[in-house]
């Protein structure tokens, strides 16, 4: 048998094994409701308690996201072998401010980024010739607005509430980085960054058969699943907590509409520490919004612990002067106050 | 002897990526000489975007995430000049 022929068995082996696996999935899905209710019953505990109430919340969400996570996540893994750093920056180098912040702010969602090669990146970009401004898009959209978040709103708090988050975490993205590139802060960039030598662009040429892509898909899911499913069922935990136990009025009185101009504010405060955990707090944010709490508010949480992120501002700091720091970190904070208070305002 | 130079802040994926080069090696009996470099200012010289990042005879050959061990073994038995370049999805999203 020739490798051809080898290449072609193998991704038809793929393409039957995905369209089972897809079929197991809805089938899942769909028998969601019946399976929680079987699992409450195998406990023996009446679901109109608090308990039953909070268990048959966990029975009933826990699989639910476990399924759309790895789905989303699969897919996301296919995707990014379509796009990579590379070819990102070649769409986005010499693009004008405008046009390039949109491409950025939106490629930043489907490449495949990780907070150890923002230096990497972030140099690499600016050499090619990618306007602060743009690259300042595409760094944060990337980290706020990727799949492991989409994918939980999407989950746990329907399409409305995940295609808001999608929106608003664009336009927060696009906004700042016109912003930072009207300020013209280039010379904030560090000396020694300037002062590089220009590296010609490393074309790294890519070959992928189906096969290869399907597999990185799966090994995406392995290490993002792999990483965060403690956190999630933990998170869901809570939520479930708070589900059963906490009443109403409480969280209305500290989150809801009207609890005074700070909620906002302090939301976007506690996000900022927050990172590694953002998988797991989207299930409390569900709960607590079940209870009362104000959606402005809670996305503006959400955006908060993904958009800005200490560790990664610590990373930046080796590339970028204190007050460039500053300006993006305090930017990005108002335009997610914006977005919190238009919201609690306006729903 | 093939050289190999791994580009990476020792992140997980740097150093799994290190420790499956080593092996694949080892395993397919390929003499190599394997390098950690470890400063920023030279990974950036390689103009790499993401790590971690493999150089091969000099030559950038792969960028972003631990590569599969299918990869490292054609490397390992291509010769130098026709040796095709691969990324795969970054390390984490």
């Amino acid at each position: 048998m020739d490798i051809t022929q080898n290449k072609s068995h193998a991704d038809v082996k793929w393409f039957i094994g995905l369209v089972l696996a897809a079929l197991l999935v809805t089938v899942a899905y769909l028998n969601l409701t019946p399976f929680a209710n079987l699992l409450l019953a195998l406990t023996h505990i009446d679901p109109h308690t608090r308990l039953g109430d909070a268990l048959s919340f966990y029975f009933f969400e826990a699989p639910k996201v476990i399924l759309l996570l790895i789905s989303i996540v699969f897919i996301m893994g296919v995707i990014h072998t379509f796009i990579s750093a590379e070819r990102t920056r070649a769409i986005l180098s010499g693009r004008r401010l405008g046009a390039g912040n949109v491409m950025a702010a939106g490629l930043g969602i489907v490449t495949p980024f990780c907070s150890c090669s923002a230096i990497p990146l972030f140099i690499g970009f600016l050499q090619a010739g990618v306007p602060l401004g743009v690259m300042f898009s595409f760094l944060i959209s990337a980290p706020m607005v990727n799949e492991v978040a989409l994918s939980m709103l999407f989950a746990l708090l329907g399409w409305k509430v995940a295609g808001l988050y999608l929106g608003l975490g664009l336009s927060v993205a696009i906004v700042s980085g016109l912003v930072i590139g009207a300020l013209q802060m280039e010379n904030s960039v560090e000396d020694w960054v300037r002062a590089l030598q220009q590296t010609g662009p490393v074309t790294v040429t890519e070959r992928f058969t189906w096969s290869q892509r399907f597999q990185s898909g799966l090994t995406h899911v392995q290490e993002i699943v792999g990483n965060v499913w403690i956190y999630i069922l933990l998170g869901i935990g809570i939520g479930a907590g708070i589900h059963g136990y906490v009443p109403e009025h409480v969280m209305v009185s500290l989150m809801g509409k009207n609890t005074g101009w700070w909620s906002v504010p302090a939301a976007v405060l506690i996000g900022v520490p927050m990172y590694s955990n953002a998988a797991g707090m989207i299930p409390i944010v569900q709960a607590l919004l079940g209870k009362g709490a104000a959606l402005g508010t809670t996305l503006a949480f959400m955006m908060s612990v993904t958009a800005l992120s200490a560790p990664e501002m610590f990373i930046l700091r080796k590339v970028l002067k204190p007050r460039l720091i500053a300006t993006f970190a305090g930017i990005v904070a108002f335009g997610i106050l914006l977005v919190g208070y238009v919201f609690n305002t306006v729903l | 002897m093939i050289d190999i130079k791994v580009l990476g802040t020792g992140c997980a994926n740097c150093k799994a990526t290190i420790q499956l080069i080593e092996a694949t090696a080892k395993s397919e009996h390929v003499p190599i000489a394997l390098e950690k470099v470890e400063d920023m200012q030279s990974i950036i010289g390689y103009g790499v975007l993401s790590t971690p990042g493999i150089v091969i005879d000099g030559k950038v050959v792969h960028a972003g995430g631990v590569p599969t061990r299918d990869k490292i073994v054609g490397w390992l038995h291509e010769e130098p000049a026709s040796i095709a370049a691969s990324t795969d999805s970054g390390c984490c999203s």
